[in-house]
């Protein structure tokens, strides 16, 4: 207990040494979190008013960047799967920086939702035996259940690691390998759950088609190791901690092909829909070519491919691909086209039209544009102090009774 | 203060409970009311701890009897305190062999939209300029005209053989433009017929089925209701009525003192609080008491009915038995309780 008490305190101390560019970088994290408090204040006041959505586009841009933040931490398995499945020597060393982002992915979340909710005063009546769990019928319950149940297979996988290494004992296997292999399994039922909470709404015609859950799990794919592969090169080239070009290789190439079945997908969805073009295509219509001049989503939606496609076709190129320099560049395309087609081109035109047939515009207002930046910056942090703690681990700095007080890098 | 229906209601519900009770908390109420009215229309310290009490409420289905009393009894306190008149709060449940159904005449509603508005009177929904909340949405629908003018793409598929178009562009009734705020200086207007919307209180509703916490539940008379003090606002049921029919609290709701009703019921027509989503109950606070709902009564034309399904007597009964009716979006089972017809 002493030990782990230990462990802790130097864990968060080495999260929080650092040199002049780490301070600063936190320093601008918090100007966004404390935006992130007065924009949450501002909210729990007044309510939902101070946001732009309205009875007709009920569900915004906190559940667009939840529904792709799921995603990312789901992806952590894009790490975890090749490392323990395949024997990936080079992805085994750093896989519980995986699992990190995957916990800070998880908390952004869990606050994107908090931002969601009319009553966040209330949260406690969705907990089971203090209040009501209607389980299992609502996919809500199914959503917090997998949710919390990987955000903590992550902290107890990623910590109970990081304390064998810190103490220097050999990991208890026949307890480590079984949790490794249930937080696979688990990673993909985040997001299929997450899908399932949108696509099972017939009400909604363009969320109601069966193809969601594997679009969400390959766009995830393509997204997640994306973020991963530009979080490694920071790692790689702010920290000792040497990550070989072969993890990034591996990595590189799940994005390519989720990214190619992702646009396969999305041609299959356009197709489907865009073919006998009904009455329930209008969603899918609005956002790819607008409504009588209603058309804010259009450029976003055409951004999207042109950043997938054009992503997809580059990293084909296995020169391209393997290019230290220019595979950052890649991943941010990768990322942004993913995002904005998961979060607005997804979230929005799903709720235009109407039931009744009523196009109405939305665009965030500036509370909510703090809280969601607010949220990055929250989870930004998490996950600099997080990966600065475990590099410190992983490297040795950071050792039960060692070099602990040295652990600045 | 003292319209005539406040008088009206206020008889029954004295009968309903405890005569030397209510008088005591009568006098109390309305003299802090009458005090709380000219100084500040907000609740006072006092409601305080009646709020606290709220907060920890079990959900409203699930409590007991006297969970139930108790909270009823709060909340007629605070809402006293609030508006400044006695209020009651009803808590009734269903009646037995009950199945409340509805019937709307399509072809005689002239899209007046008395109904919508006497339903915001009643139901205490919030008014003003920050947010409207109307629980029947009368769609306008214009009558199909074609013209020559019209014919896109005439005779396609064209020059490349690609078929772009069709010439019946403005079919009858387009709901497609959700035409459901015009305002019209004489209805009904030449060129329109009407349909309104409401909740369908449907006997599979997808708005309960999603609910992560139940606070939307069906009761035994068929009526999907809310515990508003229970919702976690996530809009879940919004997101999955086929119907539109739930509105939501974005802000503080603004229901002036002088205009709300005092006769309400715990799951219908009480005041809301702002981050709660609601919607038509069939007036549960009147239908439960055998009363026609604010809708019904107000229609000039007549073209609402409402009844009990299970009684052969009832007017829907006699409209499904021999009208032509149909019901809304029968694609997704939903199975509505809300009937369309025509004579």
């Amino acid at each position: 207990m002493k030990r782990f008490l230990q462990f802790a305190i130097d864990f968060i101390r080495a999260g929080f040494t650092g040199g002049l560019m780490f301070w600063a970088w936190m320093l601008f994290l918090s100007f966004f979190i404390m935006l992130w408090g007065y924009g949450e204040f501002v909210q729990i006041r007044d309510g939902m008013i101070v946001t732009n959505l309205t009875d007709q586009v009920s569900w915004g841009l906190y559940l667009a960047n939840f529904v792709f933040m799921v995603g990312v931490a789901a992806a952590a398995v894009t790490v975890v799967f090749p490392a323990y499945v395949y024997k990936h020597h080079e992805l085994h060393k750093i896989v519980v920086l995986g699992e990190m982002l995957a916990i800070a992915a998880v908390i952004m979340c869990l606050l994107f939702v908090t931002a969601h909710m009319g009553r966040p005063d209330r949260i406690w009546h969705i907990i089971p035996v203090i209040g009501i769990y209607n389980w299992p019928n609502a996919m809500l319950t199914w959503d917090v259940l997998v949710l919390t149940g990987y955000l903590i297979l992550n902290l107890v996988g990623g910590f109970y690691f990081l304390f064998k290494k810190y103490t220097d004992q050999p990991l208890n296997k026949s307890f480590y390998i079984p949790l490794i292999f249930i937080a696979i399994v688990w990673a993909l039922s985040i997001h299929t759950v997450t899908a399932f909470l949108i696509n099972t709404m017939p009400a909604r015609p363009m969320w109601h088609h069966s193809i969601m859950p594997i679009k969400f799990i390959t766009t995830a794919f393509a997204a997640g190791p994306s973020l991963i592969i530009i979080v490694f090169m920071l790692v790689r080239k702010f920290t000792p901690l040497k990550i070989a070009d072969e993890a990034f290789h591996m990595l590189s190439q799940i994005v390519t092909w989720c990214l190619g079945i992702a646009l396969f997908l999305v041609l299959s969805e356009i197709v489907t829909e865009l073919y006998p073009s009904t009455e329930h295509t209008a969603g899918l219509k609005y956002l790819m070519f607008g409504h009588n001049g209603l058309n804010m989503l259009v450029p976003f939606f055409w951004t999207a491919i042109a950043l997938m496609v054009g992503s997809f076709i580059l990293l084909l190129i296995p020169r391209i691909r393997k290019n230290m320099t220019i595979l950052p560049f890649l991943c941010v395309g990768v990322f942004v086209g993913i995002w904005i087609d998961k979060g607005m081109g997804l979230m929005l035109p799903g709720v235009i039209p109407t039931p009744i047939g009523e196009f109405a515009e939305y665009s965030p207002s500036m509370i909510e544009m703090m809280i969601i930046l607010g949220v990055w910056a929250i989870g930004l942090f998490i996950l600099t102090v997080l990966i600065k703690g475990a590099v410190g681990v992983l490297l040795g700095d950071v050792s039960y009774g060692g070099k602990s007080d040295a652990a600045a890098t | 203060m003292s319209k005539e229906d406040n008088k009206e209601n206020g008889a029954q519900s004295v009968s309903r409970r405890d005569f030397l009770r209510k008088a005591g908390t009568y006098s109390a109420a309305s003299l802090s009311g009458a005090a709380m009215l000219l100084s500040n229309p907000k609740p006072a310290q006092a409601t305080t701890n009646v709020e606290w009490a709220e907060h920890f409420q079990k959900n409203y289905r699930l409590m007991t009897e006297e969970e139930k009393q108790e909270a009823l009894d709060r909340l007629e306190k605070r809402y006293s305190e609030e508006f400044g008149k006695e209020v009651t709060v009803d808590g009734s449940p269903a009646m037995d062999g009950v199945l409340f159904g509805y019937a709307l005449n399509i072809q005689k509603c002239i899209g007046c939209r008395r109904c919508a508005k006497a339903c915001v009177a009643e139901n205490n929904q919030s008014r003003g300029d920050e947010q409207q909340i109307e629980w029947i949405r009368v769609l306008r629908l214009e009558k199909g005209q074609f013209s020559a003018d019209d014919r896109d793409n005439a005779g396609y598929p064209g020059d490349y053989g690609i078929q772009v178009g069709g010439n019946a562009y403005k079919p009858a009734g387009v709901v497609l433009e959700g035409q459901h705020y015009y305002e019209a200086e004489q209805v009904p207007e030449k060129d329109a017929f009407y349909m309104p919307m409401q909740c369908m209180q449907c006997e599979k509703p997808p708005c309960v089925k999603v609910c992560p916490v139940q606070t939307t539940y069906r009761d035994p008379d068929g009526i999907v209701v809310i515990d508003y003090n229970w919702c976690i606002g996530c809009r879940m049921c919004i997101g999955a009525c086929p119907y539109w029919a739930r509105r939501f609290n974005w802000g503080e709701p603004s229901l002036p003192a002088e205009e709300m009703n005092p006769v309400t019921h715990y799951l219908g027509n009480r005041p809301r609080m702002k981050g709660v989503a609601e919607k038509c109950t069939f007036c549960v606070q009147r239908t439960r008491k055998g009363r026609w709902t604010a809708c019904v009564e107000v229609c000039p034309v007549g073209a609402r009915k409402l009844g009990n399904l299970l009684d052969p007597e009832s007017d829907v009964r006699k409209v499904l038995e021999t009208k032509k009716v149909f019901r809304l979006r029968a694609d997704l089972n939903t199975y509505p309780k809300f009937f369309y017809f025509m004579d």
